[in-house]
């Protein structure tokens, strides 16, 4: 995290009273970052803009990031999948001499309300993986060229990329100095990528994360905490070799030389006190509870791949996707107050699946098409993730089926309407068994169904359609009340939730939702970020005295020594 | 601990005979050290018998002894100042508690910090000025310099010590790291950017001594008053030595002025060129040269607003200048400095704004002040010089804010005044206020070496008098007649 930065006099940010923040942005619109092209090496080059913070209160010093800073490096790893089919690999550097980047800014996060801090941590994280997913999935291959303090933030960023080359020049160290110095965790990942990922020893990982200072070159490179540590008078054109030596041959599904990308327009929302409205997804919001909808296909999928690429910001999954991922984000940072999401569908299940057939068709040869099919894995993944109750809502009308059926079961609890007048569905399809695994690498329904294999298997087996009483039988919604009680149930189903602790609530949804097995991301997730959160709250870091509080002003901690 | 020990194979006065691990750790540093003299000393003049003082003690009498000696034979000690037994900590937290004796484990990397680049300097400088006995302008002069470097070559011993002796495998690592890290090579650079930098002709020197040397002076000052008696102990003792760094770098400038005044007196001209021509410096010159060491060195000081610097006082590893004597609050967690911080202005002209920053944070920005004072002392000097030479013209010393390539002012631009003007009006401005290239060509081309007893360059007065007790035309340096005119270095103006 970045260090030495002048203390701020901290203005307590208050939450509500702030402009909303807003995640569309472009690379024409950075201020944070240069996006630039060499054939198939693309170079993402940090420049953060001091005076540029997203929030009065603190100056980004030293490469340190905010909210806004990732937003942009988010923007511009979603841009390079979809735009930039012809990039093989991804240098990521500093713009600014003797620095690669600080981290996140203290005083930032030292005025940051506490759930203002937890979003900006997960988000944070989202976009490291992002980053990792897009080396899996796109085979872009991704490097970090540090050449200057990389610290805190800094080092967890490069350990998002495939490699790490480190200059060494005896000065430039890689270090994770949040224990020693602020009295908190490296909060992106950084002590769980040092073991899981770089597999460091865990004792010398041990020495390294309460060393302020961090280590440096060959040190660096023998305890795996680099790659590489390349003599500085050699630096930049190893990075440049090593760049052009990965670049060569096609990546997969066709992502090649010459092949034109897909520019992302904007989504062109619209955003009130009350909610926000794109074409497919909307946020409506009343007290505390804030629905969404997502409406199914207006029209049959394009007739080929081509076609699909020649509208390819009208495909629908993709714009429902992105719509979502925008939603989600608004409601994280800009509707705190709300702590109940009731999840609706809208539209023909029968154009759903057509749709889903589409995507999973061409999905393997073509790299947009499967980009769409991750730009959906991601949004699910953000909703599994997002901390408030969610309810699905299947009634008449609806269309929750194969990749919108996912929505139902991402959600708490799924209620569905048994009314023998008016029919009503729930439908799988192949999108349920496989493309769209949650951050424990199994399916929705495979987590869902954790220890009865059979009942997984015969959802697998019968893509439905089921009715109210067939699919809670099944076991693919929670409850499916009848036209008498329907109304109440969910009523109070509702009602209830929103009485209970908000706190409880999330840690109980929390531990519930990512069943089965440990994967790096569940790791981050819920354990460091959880561990982090306790921490955040805890006085020997945020009381008067603690760490955080007083890093950058003249006093020193003081701790209470008890350990739990 | 204490007595002097002058035949041991490293003098010492810390009994290094009682601890035998700490001995053989430093007897086998020795060679490395002496290794690295060799190809990073001053080169050429490693046969020759230099007249030099050696610490031999630490009393404020007879603390040196004088005599002739090949450098590579310079018994180089270790000396710390007595210990007084009820020291305690002077500032910071744990002020008035008992002094450390041994590493506090909670700060132990902070001070390896501290000594590491404190100990850096001292080997940076003598590589930075190893060409320069080669165009020495007297015998004189080329006997200080190589007083100044075995000194510093003494101050790299002291530092090594503490390394040795407290620090672990991490502390001998880092002792061999301070012998392989090269001044001004790009893979490994010294620490510091100002000791990275040649020192290439004498102007420059005297310069370095005056300016960049005072820093190191305010830095030890700073760790004299450190809670780990040690380190304290140590620095006092260079602080010994230092003042005759700082004394050969002012009184050199000062000659250098001296020399310019009796031009600018004969000749009845201020006209550089005038001066030039008569192979003098001129004072613009001069005035130029001090502009670029003097914002150089307020570099070394650190950021202006730094938490390094708070937690450092907080802890007692550093304290301010003579903090017992001039401040009676030595906890200091209230109070303000009121700092002229540059803001964004629209334009790329900074708009200053006074912000209240709390003193543990400006803690190097006070001791940067100390040592702004110190220099404002030797300029005024300097135009004491001109003043008894009835000359209208006086130097001066730069604003703190001007040129600075560290700290809140770096990415800005200022006049030497310290007032805000633009990148362009700098760029514009800038051959009046920093050494041109053409002012370096000139300065260069004086730098021909006077190396006969009894002889003095023309672009440089003579000093009053010499080196202990002797005349300055003395012979302070007896050159190995084996070894003139062939390979370890031409001493034309002996041979010619
Ligand atoms: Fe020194
Ligand atoms: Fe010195």
């Amino acid at each position: 995290m970045s260090t030495d930065t002048a203390s701020a006099p901290a203005s307590p940010a208050s939450s509500a009273a702030a402009t909303p923040i807003r995640f569309e942005t472009n690379p024409d619109a950075y201020r944070h970052w240069r996006l630039s092209f060499d054939g198939p090496v693309a170079r993402l080059s940090m420049k953060v803009d001091e005076t540029a913070g997203l929030r009065p209160g603190y100056v980004l010093k030293l490469n340190s990031y905010d909210l806004g800073v990732d937003i942009e490096l988010a923007d511009a790893v979603r841009r390079l999948r979809f735009e930039h089919p012809e990039v093989r690999v991804l240098v990521l550097d500093s713009a600014i001499p003797g620095i690669f980047c600080a981290g996140a800014n203290i005083n930032m996060l030292g005025q940051s309300a506490h759930g203002f801090k937890v979003n900006f941590c997960k988000f944070t994280n989202e976009t490291r993986l992002y980053l990792e997913d897009m080396s899996a999935e796109c085979g872009v291959h991704t490097v970090a060229s540090l050449a200057g303090t990389c610290a805190g933030g800094g080092y967890e960023l490069a350990l998002a990329c495939d490699e790490i080359l480190l200059q060494d020049d005896g000065n430039t160290a890689v270090s994770l100095p949040e224990v020693p110095l602020l009295g908190v965790l490296p909060g992106t990942g950084g002590l769980t990528r040092v073991v899981d990922k770089r597999k460091v020893r865990r004792d010398l990982a041990d020495l390294f994360s309460t060393l302020a200072e961090g280590i440096k070159g060959k040190r660096a490179e023998r305890w795996n905490l680099v790659d590489k540590a390349i003599p500085s008078s050699r630096f930049l054109a190893a990075v440049e070799e090593h760049a052009k030596s990965l670049a060569g041959g096609e990546g997969p599904r066709g992502r090649k030389t010459g092949e034109a990308g897909v520019v992302l327009a904007p989504l062109g929302g619209t955003y009130t006190s009350t909610g926000v409205k794109h074409k497919y997804v909307t946020l409506e919001i009343e007290d505390r509870v804030a629905t969404i909808v997502v409406r199914g296909p207006d029209a049959p999928p394009p007739a080929d791949a081509a076609a699909a690429r020649a509208d390819a910001n009208g495909l629908w999954l993709l714009r429902v996707a992105r719509e979502l991922d925008d939603v989600l984000l608004d409601l994280r940072f800009n509707r705190v107050e709300v702590g109940t999401l009731v999840v609706r569908t809208e539209g023909d299940a029968a154009q759903v699946l057509a749709h889903d057939a589409f995507v999973l068709q061409h999905a393997d040869q073509d790299w947009f098409i499967f980009e769409t099919l991750m730009a959906w894995k991601r949004a699910l993944k953000r909703l599994d993730l997002t901390a408030r109750s969610a309810f699905a809502l299947i009634e008449p009308g609806s269309c929750f089926a194969g990749s919108l059926y996912e929505l139902a079961v991402s959600a708490d609890r799924a209620y569905m309407l048994d009314d023998p007048d008016r029919p009503n569905s729930v439908q799988l399809d192949a999108m349920n068994r496989g493309p769209l695994p949650m951050s424990n690498g199994l399916t929705r329904l495979a987590t869902r169904f954790l220890g009865d294999e059979e009942a997984l298997a015969a959802a697998y087996a019968n893509d439905g359609p089921y009715d109210g009483p067939a699919a809670e039988e099944a076991g693919l919604v929670t409850l499916a009340p009848d036209d008498i009680d329907y109304e109440d149930e969910v009523r109070i189903a509702i009602e209830e939730r929103a009485s209970l602790s908000p706190d409880a609530l999330t840690g109980m949804e929390a531990n519930l939702r990512f069943a089965g097995p440990e994967t790096l991301e569940t790791k981050i997730f819920g354990r460091l970020s959880a561990w982090q959160n306790w921490i955040f709250i805890r006085p020997n870091a945020t009381g008067t005295s603690g760490a955080l509080t007083l890093y950058g002003r003249p006093e020193r901690p003081v701790f209470d020594w008890r350990r739990t | 601990m204490g007595n002097v020990d002058l035949q041991a194979r490293i003098p010492n006065n810390v009994d290094l005979k009682e601890d035998r691990r700490l001995q053989r750790a430093l007897e086998s540093w020795q060679p490395d050290y002496l290794q690295w003299w060799m190809e990073m000393g001053p080169e050429g003049f490693q046969a020759d018998q230099i007249y030099l003082r050696t610490a031999v003690d630490v009393g404020r009498e007879g603390w040196a002894h004088f005599d002739y000696v090949k450098m590579p034979e310079y018994r180089w000690g270790i000396f710390l100042e007595p210990s007084s037994p009820d020291r305690a900590i002077p500032c910071g937290d744990f002020a008035g508690q008992p002094a450390w004796q041994q590493v506090p484990g909670e700060w132990r990397n902070s001070l390896r910090r501290i000594i590491v680049t404190q100990a850096d300097t001292e080997p940076a400088s003598v590589e930075q000025q190893r060409l320069l006995g080669h165009t020495a302008p007297s015998l004189y002069d080329l006997r200080n310099l190589f007083q100044v470097n075995v000194e510093e070559g003494r101050h790299l011993w002291a530092m090594v010590y503490l390394l040795h002796s407290y620090f672990g495998r991490d502390g001998r690592e880092e002792a061999e790291d301070l012998l392989r890290r090269r001044s001004g090579n790009a893979d490994s650079p010294r620490i510091l950017g100002t000791f990275n930098e040649p020192v290439e002709d004498w102007l420059s020197f005297f310069m370095f001594t005056t300016f960049t040397d005072r820093d190191g002076k305010f830095q030890l000052l700073a760790l004299a008053e450190s809670g780990f008696d040690p380190l304290a102990r140590t620095t006092r003792f260079m602080l010994t030595e230092e003042a005759h760094h700082m004394f050969v770098g002012e009184t050199g400038v000062g000659r250098i002025i001296q020399r310019a005044a009796d031009v600018m007196n004969e000749l009845k001209t201020d006209d550089p060129e005038a001066i030039r021509n008569h192979g003098a410096i001129d004072l613009p010159t001069i005035q130029r040269y001090i502009n670029r060491w003097f914002s150089s060195s307020v570099n070394l000081f650190g950021g202006e607003i730094s938490n390094n610097a708070a937690t450092y006082f907080a802890a007692g590893l550093k304290g301010r200048y003579k903090e017992e004597d001039r401040f009676e609050d030595h906890v200091v967690v209230e109070g303000i400095y009121e700092m002229p911080v540059p803001h964004q202005n629209g334009a790329d002209v900074a708009r200053l704004a006074t912000e209240e920053i709390p003193l543990r944070n400006a803690m190097n920005e006070i001791l940067r002040d100390d040592y702004i004072g110190d220099c404002e002392f030797v300029v005024d000097r300097w135009n004491r010089i001109l003043e008894k030479a009835d000359r209208p013209e006086r130097l001066s010393l730069p604003n703190r804010r001007f040129n600075r390539e560290m700290g809140i002012y770096r990415g800005w631009s200022f006049d030497p005044e310290g007032n805000p003007i633009s990148a362009i009006e700098f760029e514009r401005r800038s051959a009046d206020w920093l050494p041109t290239a053409s002012d370096k060509s000139y300065v260069k081309s004086l730098m021909t070496p006077v190396l006969e007893p009894g002889k003095m360059a023309a672009w440089i007065a003579p000093p009053r008098k010499g080196i202990d007790g002797k005349d300055w035309e003395w012979e302070y340096v007896r050159f190995d007649k084996a070894s003139v005119g062939i390979g370890l270095g031409a001493k034309p103006s002996l041979i010619g």
